[in-house]
Formats: structure tokens, C-alpha cells, sequence
């Protein structure tokens, strides 16, 4: 083999283990080994490196033992939301950084059911709010393509890691892009699934209303690989669906000849030049695989950001309250009385960004506020989906961009709420909707890549991963790798 | 109480559902374990953790709003109240805001005085119970035990139809023989399963506005609750005789002072900021589901009360105390199937029944009489086998374990009713003879002296005498 194991997609090295080509012990090995080296991009929050070992030693004795599993002795790293039995699931926060899961998130448990290697847990914004990753209390993350800039976020540590070749895949959460946005500032593919395809028992919440997990790889294939073995119904988790799941895999191989896309009006007014001219190329990729393109329009997607930072911070407000310094996490220092340990516990451990969302979530639930605020906003998000309803009714999906432009300056946007915030306009609709959404890379600029986003119908998960593998086939966006420098 | 004020009161009653495992997680509902030993990670509020709904809960609320006439939100969403407590894990308890399971719907009070009057329910939700705080034993500190965290509630709210403590409390039994019967609730109030809010408030008489209302907190007696509200009355009364007003608060009832004292004000009011729980979907109610629960509905104490005074014509008064109790209600019919005689049953469950269980604490269902033992008493004494006077001795025989049926005691103890008339006639004979200044008295017309001559009868036959035909025999022969 040319290239290093480690740099192989997760399809190729399954391929690869199963033929004896190496060891899971051997390629667990190899990515501690260049997680050790890669420190600076600073992706990890927890390396699980002596029970990654043991869980690859053990896939390769059942391999020797004739037993076979999908992912049998993959590396995966979880994103350090997902509660994982017996090791530190912090959320990004101080007030988390003590907290041991004594549980399995279904995420976790079902991909290590399916067979993978858990070989640790990445770093990501503080309970999932920020687009830049710069506010986790373990740091920011480093974009491993310029570590001058932001991976994006809030899974940005699993996109760095997948980008840097740190695991095999990622697992992550979106809620309002957060998976499809770091993907794209990282030149990985990401799937954010339909609302309740996957379980979100053990994810720890932001806003449950829009929180989904996904996988995030190399490549489409890898993401329906993944899918395949993180979705179905969970009766723990009563938003979930019971919705069939589908062999993901087997949906790709079929061509994409006579497939409707829309391009959303909306989307391209003011676009970026750079960005534009990317989808464009992307675009007549697509056509000449046979795909049909046409104009659609989402009217109401201006009003997406300004409801998603409604809704999003009031389901917050209610989420965090459990972080009372009473039970588990972050207790202050000698409390004076009941309200002096709340007061100070939670002010002494939360961040910024998690603190404005508390505070803006809870005015906009207080009384005499609900109607003007939440209502509102809920309305909207009625109006959002009703949009896409009427569209994907017409297309089967939706081409756009996942960002506004390439990953930005570590620091250049943290104190510019709003200008951070609009990092998500392109990705936010979806969650509003409860949609899948993938991002996948389509070209760079400024030396970063660039994520094309295709939105599908509800349960039309196999559909947008079909498109991308697809084009994948015929491009090599996804194939390109950053040159990570050790760490001094 | 001055005539010039009206009492006006409402009640919030909260009563735990009588659900093996929690409204949102599978953890024990039962009560006394240790603390803590029966709080799961989604009790405990654990960082991921997500509610999932027991749905036992539903048939048992809409078992309570079908017996209330009341009408159930065919989509039953739960909502969250924000506020923070130790004992609330999560910092939000899920409960039931704008559409609540049940809706509307009335019942009707009996009174001291024989009246009765139906107050009106605004509504029924479903909630979780919090944990509790323990402030003993921990010098200083709090302990918090989470097994009562998740407890599924029915919280039931009157409307303020109510005008004396009286009335509360007659509303408030109400309301627990009804969940007690439905099997909805246990009812068992010392272990707080039926805990009652009171709002209280005092208006001029003919006034059309209420007046500001005092909310007084988890009383957990019908007692209690009757002297909370007598003192909240009076307490009330004072402040608004003197010129004062009434602030508007929540009070704590503390039975050992009999006084209620301010717990929180309610004027720099919590505000709760209730939304939509996103983790559960709305819980669709159709009419199927409701039409089983109401098939599997048992008869309700209105409707068992109705029975007994017409089809079996008890007295009104027995026909109330019996239908009162489910446990009684249900061992009266026993023994009513067993004697086919539902006045003597009445009374002897009334009575003898009673006056045992109470004497020695028990409840109906550990009597150590049966049902059917007893109606074999009462079979006997109908077919002229013993007398009542007898029966008592046959009662407390079997009460006390002394013999497994009415039968086998009378036989063992030899006591049978002499009714043969060639038996009587030679004792009644003796005793006149012996008593010649009384059958003198008698002859020149005290008559009441009859008795005399039955008692010494029945006290020569041991009571076993038929007593009609001694008093037949002995004024035949005296006449």
C-alpha cells in the first residue's frame, strides 16, 4: 500500500482487516501514534488508548475466531457528547470535566455492538453551542488544514480528527449544523440524519427539539456504513423513529440518472464568488452524472437564524438547569446557603456562550415574553418546514452551500455573536425542518475546502448519500488531505 | 365565624398513581425503601438521560375523568415548569400545561346535614412527584432521597366552588373513595399518596370578585386538612377585620401548633416558563382506547349507593356507609350472594362487622371473618336455626378463630333453637308455678311482667329458646 493505513477510507481498511492486510491492534496503534503527534490540533478531549487497545485485541481474536462484525476493529472516536460507560464524558465544560458516564449512549453502545474500537472522545464547542469550536474549556480546536484556523464547530474535534486521519470515523451531533459545518471547514463528509433516525438516549442535549446524531468520514460510503449501524428505533428515546432503516450501503451503488435537484434561490443571492462557483462545478458534476437541476425557492429561510436562536436557547435554558452542583459535575467551594452553591457553581463553570444561551433562552420563555418569542418562533419554524415540504414534493433534493465560506481565524469572529451566528444560515433550515443534510467536499479556496450541502426529504437519507457517493466517484475533493505538523 | 364573610375554597389534589414503576423511567414506585435506592440515571436527572412515558398512567387518568364526567383531551402533551430545587434532579418537572388529560367535569359532596352539593373540577394532568428533602440528621445540611422523584401524579383542581372546611374536606373524601375505587390511587395517605393544596380566600358577603387567596401546602389528612383550613379562615378573618389585607402567599400547615406560617411569597412570584417538553410526543387518546377503560371501569359509590337503597332497599344511611368503601361495598355483596338477605347483611356489617374491625384496627380486608361465614350466620338465624342473641355468640366465636363455619360451631356448642313446643311447655309450667306473686301481678293487668317470664325461659334454655314461641306459649298459658 502506498499510503499510510491510517489515511485509508473506513470501507477500505474493514476490507483490509478482514484479508489480513493488518491488525486493528496494528491500526489502533497507528492512530494513537499519530494522535500523539497531531496534539497540537488539539481534537481530543479523552484518548481511551489502553481500552482502545484491549477492544482491538479482542476484534482481533474474534476475527481469528471466524466471527465477523461491520465494523469489527474500526477506530472510531466519539465526540465527546455521547456518554460513554466508565470514562469522562464532559460536554466541552469545566462543569462536566469530573463527570464519569456510569451509561452507554445508544450511539455508543450500537457502534460498538456493530464491532467498533471506541478510541476516544474529541473536543467540541461547550454542550455543542459555538460554530468555531473556540468555546470548549479543553481549548480550542485547530483546523488541521491551517491551524491559524477554525476546524468549525461544534463537532469540530471530530472533524479534525477525521481530516487528520486521527480514527477511522467520527461520530457527532448537529443542531444546527453542527456536523455539516465542521465537515465542511475540514474537507470531510458529514450527515446530519433525519430528526429521530438516530437515538439521542446518552447524547447529552442542547436543544432536544433539533439535536441529531451522525457520523462524520472520509467519504459518503464510510457515512452510510456508519448510519447503518447508529439508526433505528430506541425505546428510550420517544422521539425516536420506527421509520425502517435501510442497508445504507446498498443504496449508493445505484446511479443518481434522472434524480431532481433544487437550487434554492435563496441561497445563492449574495453568495460568496469563490463558494458560488464551487457549486456551480459541483452542479455540472452532478448534471453530467444525469442528474436534473431547476430553481426552487425556501421563502421564508431568512427567518431560520433569528428562530433557531430562539428556539434552540429556550430548550437550553431548561436542558442545563440540571447542572445545579447538587447531584454530579462542578460543585463550588464552600457554599454559603442552597442559592449561593447554584449561583456559584454555575457561574464558576459555564462558559460564556453557554450563559448567554441560558440567558436568552430563558427571557424568551419568561412570562409576558413566551408569545413575542417562543410562539413566534415556533410559527416560524412551521412556515420553514412547510417550505421544504412544497419543494422536496417538486425535487428530491436540495444543492446549497454548507457555509457561508472557508473555515475562518481562530479569535477573528469571537467576539461577533452575530456574525458567528450566521456561520449556520445554511445549515440551520434543516434541523428547523427536522431534514437529513449531508456536507461533502467540492473544491477550495483560500487553501481550505469547501462543503457542498444536499438536503433531502424525511427518511431520504439514502437518497443524498447515494448523490455524494456518487459524485465522489468522479471527484477527488474528499481525497485530499492536510499535511499536519507535529506537534512542538 | 361573622356572617359578613364568605369563605371561598378551592382544592389541588395530588394522588400518586398506583403504578408499579415511575411515569418516566422503570424504576420502583414502592414506598420506604431506602434513599435513593430506587432512583435510576433518568430519576437521578443524569447529563443525557431521556423521559420515556409509562403508559399505564393513561388508562388510569381516564378512568378518573369518565367517572367525573369529565372530557378527555383526545392529545394529551406534557410540558416543562422550570424551577430549581434539590429535590427536582432535572431543574424542570414535567407536567401537563395546555392540554391537560382531563378536562372539566364535576362531583357531588355529601354534608353533615344531609345536603349535598357538586363542585366542579377545572381540570386533571398528569405530572411527576419531586424527591424529597431530609433535614434531619444531617447537621446543618440537606439530604436528598430521589426515590419519590418520578412518582407519577394526577394533580386534580377544583374550581373554588367550595365554602367551609366542611365542604374541603367532604370534596376532598370524595375525591379519594373515587381514585381508591378506580384502583388509580392506593390512597394511602400517611404515605402521601393523596396530598391536598387548599386556596383559600374571604370575601363580603353578595361580593362578586374573590378576594386574594393564600395557598396552603401538602396537607396530607382529611383532619389536617379541616384544621388548616378552620385556622386559615380565622387567620384570614383577623387580618381583613382589622383593616389589614390578606398577602398572597404560600403557607405551610404545621399540625403540631395548628397554625399555617408563610413558606414562599407568591408576589415576587416564580415564573415558571412553561413550554412544550420536546423529549415526549403528544399522547393521542381515541375513542377506542377510552371506550375500554370505561368497559373496564368497576360500578362507581354513586351509583352502588343508588343500588342498594333501591333494588335492595337499605336505608339511606347504610346504603352511603357501606357503597363509602370499596373493600366494605364489596364484602357486604359477598355476603349478601351468600344469605340473600341484604337488610340483615346491612346490619350485621354495619354493626357487628364494624364495631369489630374498628375495635380491634383492622381493615375490611383482614377480617378474619369471611364474607360467606358470615352470611351462613345469617342463613341461620333466617331458617330459625338460632336466634340473633345466638348469632352474636356464632360471631364473635368466628371473629376469635374458634371454629372454621357458623355450622360446625352451633353443632359443637349445642346451639340449636328449642322451638318444640313439648320441650318449652314444662319449663314455661315449672316457672309459673314457681313464681305465683308474679302471675298474680300479671293476671290483674301488668302485662309488661311478660318479659320477666320470657327471660327466665330463655335463661333456663341457655338462650337457645325460639324466643317468638316462649312469648306465644307463655301468654297463652298466662291468659
Amino acid at each position: 500500500m502506498s499510503e499510510a493505513i491510517t489515511e485509508r477510507t473506513l470501507t477500505e481498511q474493514l476490507r483490509d482487516l478482514s484479508s489480513g492486510e493488518y491488525s486493528s491492534r496494528d491500526l489502533t496503534e497507528a492512530y494513537l501514534q499519530r494522535i500523539e503527534y497531531s496534539s497540537g490540533i488539539n481534537a481530543f478531549i479523552t484518548v481511551s488508548a489502553e481500552q482502545a487497545i484491549k477492544a482491538a485485541d479482542r476484534a482481533d481474536e474474534r476475527r481469528a475466531a471466524g466471527e465477523t462484525a461491520p465494523l469489527l476493529g474500526a477506530p472510531i472516536a466519539h465526540k465527546d457528547i455521547f456518554c460513554e460507560k466508565g470514562v469522562r464524558t464532559s460536554a466541552g465544560s469545566k462543569m462536566l470535566d469530573n463527570f464519569i458516564s456510569p451509561y452507554d449512549a445508544t450511539v455508543v453502545s450500537k457502534l460498538r455492538d456493530a464491532g467498533a474500537v471506541s478510541i476516544g472522545k474529541t473536543n467540541m464547542d461547550e454542550f455543542a453551542m459555538g460554530s468555531s469550536n473556540e468555546a470548549s474549556f479543553y481549548g480550542p480546536v485547530k483546523n488541521p488544514w491551517n491551524t491559524e484556523r477554525v476546524p468549525g464547530g461544534s463537532s469540530g474535534g471530530s472533524a479534525a480528527a477525521v481530516a487528520a486521519s486521527l480514527c477511522s470515523a467520527a461520530t457527532g451531533t448537529d443542531t444546527g449544523g453542527s456536523i455539516r459545518q465542521p465537515a465542511a471547514f475540514c474537507g470531510i463528509t458529514g450527515l446530519k440524519p433525519t430528526y429521530g433516525r438516530i437515538s439521542r438516549w446518552g447524547m447529552i442535549a442542547y436543544a432536544s427539539s433539533l439535536d441529531q446524531a451522525g457520523p462524520m468520514a472520509r467519504c459518503a460510503e464510510d457515512c452510510a456504513l456508519l448510519l447503518t449501524h447508529m439508526a433505528g428505533p430506541d425505546q428510550r428515546d420517544s422521539t425516536s423513529s420506527s421509520e425502517a432503516i435501510e442497508d445504507y450501503s446498498i443504496a449508493l451503488k445505484s446511479g443518481i440518472s434522472g434524480m431532481k435537484i433544487g437550487i434554492c434561490r435563496e441561497f445563492m443571492e449574495g453568495l460568496d464568488s469563490d463558494v458560488a462557483a464551487i457549486l456551480d462545478n459541483c452542479r455540472t458534476v452532478l448534471s453530467d452524472l444525469g442528474a436534473e437541476f431547476r430553481e426552487v425557492s425556501l421563502p421564508n429561510s431568512h427567518l431560520a437564524i433569528p428562530a433557531y436562536y430562539v428556539i434552540a436557547p429556550a430548550e437550553c435554558s431548561a436542558n442545563l438547569s440540571r447542572y445545579d452542583g447538587v447531584r454530579f459535575g462542578y460543585r463550588c467551594e464552600g457554599p454559603e446557603n442552597l442559592e449561593d452553591l447554584y449561583k456559584r457553581s454555575r457561574s464558576e463553570s459555564f462558559g460564556r456562550e453557554v450563559k448567554n444561551r441560558i440567558m436568552v433562552g430563558a427571557f424568551a420563555l419568561s412570562a409576558g415574553y413566551y408569545d413575542a418569542y417562543y410562539r413566534k418562533a415556533q410559527q416560524i419554524r412551521r412556515l420553514i418546514k412547510q417550505d421544504f415540504e412544497q419543494v422536496l414534493g417538486e425535487v428530491d433534493m436540495i444543492l446549497g452551500p454548507t457555509t457561508p465560506g472557508p473555515a475562518f481565524r481562530l479569535g477573528e469572529k469571537v467576539d461577533d455573536a452575530k456574525s458567528m451566528y450566521l456561520q449556520d444560515i445554511y445549515t440551520i433550515s434543516a434541523n428547523l425542518a427536522g431534514l437529513p443534510a449531508l456536507s461533502m467536499p467540492a473544491g477550495f479556496t483560500e487553501a481550505m475546502p469547501i462543503g457542498a450541502q444536499l438536503i433531502g426529504n424525511y427518511f431520504c437519507e439514502a437518497k443524498i448519500l447515494k448523490a455524494a457517493h456518487q459524485y465522489q466517484q468522479v471527484t477527488d475533493w474528499h481525497k485530499k488531505k492536510p499535511v499536519v505538523e507535529k506537534a512542538s | 365565624m361573622s356572617s359578613d364573610w364568605e369563605v371561598v375554597i378551592g382544592l389541588e389534589i395530588h394522588v400518586q398513581l398506583s403504578t408499579r414503576s415511575k411515569i418516566f423511567s422503570g424504576s420502583s414506585t414502592a414506598f420506604g425503601a431506602a434513599p435513593n435506592t430506587q432512583a435510576s440515571a433518568v430519576d437521578l436527572g443524569l447529563p443525557g438521560v431521556l423521559p420515556a412515558v409509562n403508559e399505564a398512567v393513561f388508562p388510569k387518568a381516564v378512568a378518573f375523568g369518565l367517572a367525573i364526567g369529565a372530557t378527555i383531551g383526545q392529545r394529551s402533551c406534557f410540558d416543562r415548569k422550570n424551577y430549581f430545587y434539590p429535590d427536582l434532579p432535572k431543574g424542570y418537572q414535567i407536567t401537563q400545561m395546555d392540554e391537560p388529560i382531563v378536562l372539566g367535569g364535576s362531583v357531588d359532596i355529601s354534608l353533615r346535614d344531609g345536603s349535598s352539593k357538586t363542585i366542579r373540577v377545572t381540570r386533571a394532568h398528569l405530572e411527576e412527584d419531586a424527591g424529597k428533602s431530609l433535614h434531619e440528621d444531617f447537621h446543618g445540611m440537606t439530604g436528598i432521597d430521589l426515590n419519590r422523584a418520578g412518582t407519577p401524579l394526577l394533580e386534580i383542581v377544583s374550581e373554588p366552588d367550595m365554602r367551609s372546611a366542611e365542604e374541603a374536606v367532604a370534596y376532598a373524601r370524595t375525591i379519594h373513595q373515587l381514585v381508591t375505587y378506580l384502583s388509580v390511587s392506593d390512597g394511602n395517605m400517611a404515605e402521601g399518596s393523596l396530598r391536598c393544596d387548599a386556596n383559600v380566600s374571604l370575601r363580603k358577603q353578595g361580593e362578586q370578585e374573590y378576594g386574594t387567596r393564600t395557598e396552603t401546602k401538602n396537607v396530607n389528612s382529611f383532619r389536617f386538612l379541616e384544621q388548616a383550613i378552620r385556622h386559615e379562615i380565622s387567620r384570614q378573618k383577623e387580618i381583613l377585620e382589622s383593616g389589614g389585607r390578606v398577602a398572597q402567599e404560600t403557607r405551610l400547615y404545621d399540625p403540631v401548633r395548628d397554625e399555617t406560617r408563610p413558606m414562599r411569597s407568591k408576589e415576587t412570584a416564580t415564573d415558571y416558563r412553561y413550554f412544550p417538553e420536546p423529549d415526549l410526543l403528544p399522547v393521542i387518546i381515541d375513542e377506542a382506547f377510552i371506550n375500554r377503560v370505561r368497559e373496564a371501569m368497576p360500578e362507581l359509590p354513586t351509583e352502588k349507593k343508588q343500588r342498594y337503597t333501591e333494588k335492595w332497599q337499605l336505608p339511606e344511611a347504610d346504603a352511603a356507609l357501606i357503597s363509602s368503601d370499596l373493600g366494605l361495598a364489596t364484602y357486604f355483596e359477598a355476603c349478601v350472594a351468600s344469605c340473600d338477605d341484604p337488610i340483615l347483611s346491612a346490619n350485621w356489617v354495619r354493626g357487628e362487622l364494624l364495631g369489630s374491625l374498628n375495635r380491634d384496627d383492622l381493615a375490611i380486608e383482614d377480617s378474619p371473618l369471611s364474607a360467606e361465614a358470615l352470611g351462613q350466620t345469617i342463613l341461620r338465624i333466617k331458617d330459625g336455626t338460632i336466634s340473633g342473641k345466638i348469632a352474636k355468640t356464632v360471631f364473635t366465636a368466628l371473629w376469635e378463630g374458634k371454629a372454621a363455619s357458623a355450622d360446625e360451631y352451633i353443632e359443637a356448642e349445642g346451639l340449636v333453637q328449642v322451638s318444640d313446643t313439648g320441650e318449652l311447655e314444662p319449663i314455661i309450667d315449672k316457672i309459673i308455678a314457681d313464681n305465683p306473686k308474679q302471675v298474680e301481678q300479671y293476671r290483674n293487668g301488668k302485662t309488661k311482667l311478660l318479659g320477666f317470664f320470657v327471660g327466665q325461659v330463655m335463661k333456663e334454655t341457655g338462650g337457645k329458646a325460639n324466643p317468638q314461641q316462649v312469648n306465644e306459649l307463655v301468654r297463652g298459658k298466662l291468659g
